[in-house]
């Protein structure tokens, strides 16, 4: 009987937190727009029944005949993969050198990795604009530097997303290939070089399969939040970036289409189910390893 | 013709292929490696013994390229190896911790090194499949280390080793995790092995007897020193030290001072009022010197009646038996409280044994039996 209540409290948090939300989602995306508190209809109050037939799909279909959509889904595909791509980039070389650094050091540098964290996220991003604006910080240092005659344009551009991504996300790349590494034996690594392997060699035959799990991690915790990432290209993306997440936010608030917004947002659902499963999938591939 | 004894270290124009010269290593003010000076020559079968922590490993690692010698020099074939990097060297060392790739199957682990020093595919496999056989892990090619026994991941790191049948190999306590029979049997393998392809290996183990079985020359160390360097029969029979003879085997140390009674036989006082023991030495000693008196058990015999002629004799009673199946060693108390250890093989039945627990005996050994030490 406890057995069964302890196993019970994961799912009744998932019912209550994701399956019961997404239902309403659902339904209200399978409703008509109106000039009503909600603004939409059917709602309970006509009646359970009478509310069910007359849900349709009708906002599903929409979102095909518009071409906006797909190019939001297709752009922000794309501006997530990059950016994980590019977290990556940059996130791998960090992880290895804490790995590599010091003992004494490595408390240090988890918890400057972990610090940003504890400023609003917001404020942050609004920090960029700061920094990446035409009389920001940034453009003013080169120009004095010299490297540039004029300021150079990053703010408002899809390139200004990318720095915001990667800055925001660095942290869950970092981390689960730190840990990764970290576990990761000394001796093998000298065990290859022994074999033959240039360190280069090495790096490339021993320690990036061993840390393989770990960039997995890393990718789906930085592409997953990236695809429906709202705050950042609306505060540094131009009119020209194209990002589901902005069209979601200016369907609910802006159009007040609640029903066509909640369709983005099912659609959105399901194209990030495949991602999850599969980090589930790893995650679980790991924890089998290790025991 | 005589058959000519392997023995390049009696040898004055032999080449050494390892040549640690005045080698010091700390890690930080740790001494780890002190001051040592050795030469390995090609085809040995060299041993390190050591109780744990004193260098052997970080021997090793500087053989391979791991560490760097605080002071001195080691030379490899001639030549100084300082800077030359670990895959630059022809070594392969086996790891203590076996140091297996997690993500690779035991065949692509054995063809690891391999892969790194050609492409021809059918080479490879033939020499993995060879070294399997060997190993006898034919069967277990296709798995993970993490999914076979920890004696089968010893073998697997010995094969990988071995595969790219390197002039030097370091093995570091590459038997210990195997079954009696099948370190004996690997034994063999690999002084048949060392016969064959005329490798050099330098070998640590904890075992002694594995040191005497396959060693050409065992060095005894304690605390980054070699205490002793020397064929297996000589460090048995002919130990330069206390240290030395009470680390290699069971042994009996009388110790006391000693004056001369003859061109080179001594006389041991051991115990006031007690009759001195008398031994011969090569080496010689003052009157009055402090020494000490090794004598192996087996060579100490042990009777149940007072026996006429014997060099050094002592009464005593039979304090434990150790039985040992092939061999019995006897513990005998002499009055003093002193232990001497006597052990006979055991020829009869348990059955019919004539000594017991508390019989008075007497033990007995010639004057050639010990050796006198000096430390
Ligand atoms: N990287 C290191 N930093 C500091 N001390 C070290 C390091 N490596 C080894 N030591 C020390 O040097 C000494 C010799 O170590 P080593 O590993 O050579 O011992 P060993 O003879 O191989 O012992 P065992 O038989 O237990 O394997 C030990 O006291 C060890 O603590
Ligand atoms: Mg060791």
């Amino acid at each position: 009987m406890r057995r069964a209540a302890l196993i019970s409290v994961p799912y009744i948090w998932l019912l209550a937190l994701f399956l019961i939300p997404f239902l309403v989602v659902f339904k209200i995306s399978l409703s008509d727009i109106a000039l009503a508190i909600p603004p939409y209809t059917p709602t309970m109050r006509d009646g359970f029944w009478n509310m069910l037939s007359q849900l349709d799909f009708e906002n599903f279909i929409f979102l095909t005949e518009d071409d906006l959509y797909w190019k939001a889904y297709v752009s922000s595909l794309q501006i997530a993969l990059i950016s994980t791509v590019l977290t990556l980039m940059v996130g791998y070389p960090m992880a290895y050198a804490m790995a590599r650094a010091p003992d004494q050091w490595r408390p240090t540098l988890l918890m400057l990795v972990i610090l940003p964290f504890w400023t609003s996220f917001l404020i942050r991003v609004y920090a960029w604009v700061g920094i990446l604006s035409n009389e920001g910080f940034l453009n003013q240092f080169l120009l004095w530097v010299g490297v540039i005659g004029e300021p150079l344009t990053i703010l408002n551009t899809n390139t200004a997303v990318y720095i915001g991504i990667v800055y925001t996300y660095l942290p869950f790349m970092i981390l689960p290939i730190y840990s990764a590494l970290d576990r990761l034996d000394g001796s093998l690594i000298e065990a290859a070089e022994d074999l033959g392997c240039s360190r280069l060699k090495a790096f490339w035959l021993v320690t990036v399969p061993l840390s393989k799990n770990g960039i997995i991690a890393g990718c789906f915790l930085v592409f997953i939040p990236a695809l429906g990432e709202f705050v950042i290209p609306s505060l540094l993306g131009g009119s020209s970036t194209l990002m589901i997440g902005k069209v979601l936010f200016e369907e609910f608030f802006s159009n007040r289409d609640w029903p066509v917004a909640s369709a983005v947002a099912v659609i959105l659902l399901l194209i990030l189910i495949v991602p999850i499963v599969l980090f589930q999938r790893n995650e679980q591939r790991q924890a089998e390893a290790e025991t | 013709m005589a058959e000519t004894v392997f023995a390049p270290w009696d040898d004055p124009t032999a080449e050494p292929i390892i040549r640690f010269r005045n080698v010091t290593k700390r890690f930080g003010t740790f001494v780890a490696i002190d001051d040592l000076t050795l030469d390995i020559y090609p085809q040995e079968f060299f041993a390190l013994l050591g109780p744990s922590g004193c260098g052997k490993t970080t021997m090793m690692r500087m053989l391979a390229g791991f560490e760097n010698p605080t002071e001195g020099s080691i030379e490899l074939a001639g030549k100084d190896i300082a800077g030359v990097p670990a895959n630059k060297r022809a070594v392969n060392m086996m790891f203590q911790s076996y140091a297996l790739f997690p993500h690779l199957s035991i065949w692509d682990n054995i063809a690891f090194g391999l892969r790194r020093e050609t492409s021809d595919k059918a080479a490879i496999s033939a020499r993995v499949e060879e070294m399997l056989k060997l190993t006898r892990l034919e069967k277990l090619a296709r798995r993970k280390p993490h999914q076979i026994s920890g004696g089968q991941r010893q073998r697997v790191a010995l094969a990988r080793s071995l595969a790219k049948a390197p002039k030097l190999l370091l093995l570091d306590e590459p038997l210990g995790a195997l079954d009696a029979k099948l370190r004996e049997a690997t034994q063999f393998e690999l002084m048949d092995i060392q016969e064959k392809t005329g490798t050099t290996f330098v070998i640590v183990t904890h075992d002694q007897e594995e040191a005497m079985t396959v060693a050409s020359r065992i060095a005894v160390m304690d605390e980054g020193r070699i205490m002793q360097v020397a064929t297996p029969d000589r460090i048995y029979e002919a130990p330069a030290s206390v240290y030395v003879a009470d680390f290699i085997g069971d042994v009996n140390i009388l110790a006391g001072t000693v004056t001369a009674t003859g061109a080179d036989t001594y006389a041991l006082t051991w115990k006031d009022g007690a009759a001195p023991v008398t031994a011969v030495s090569e080496a010689t000693f003052t009157d009055g010197q402090q020494a000490h008196l090794a004598v192996r058990p087996e060579k100490v015999a042990i009777h149940t009646t007072k026996p006429e002629d014997v060099d050094n004799l002592l009464k005593g009673k039979v304090l434990d038996i150790a039985y040992l199946g092939n061999l019995s060693t006897y513990h005998v108390e002499l009055p003093g409280g002193q232990i001497i250890k006597a052990q006979t093989a055991n020829t009869r039945r348990l059955s019919r044994r004539s000594i017991t627990w508390e019989d008075p005996v007497w033990v007995g050994w010639t004057k050639t039996a010990g050796v006198l030490l000096d430390t």
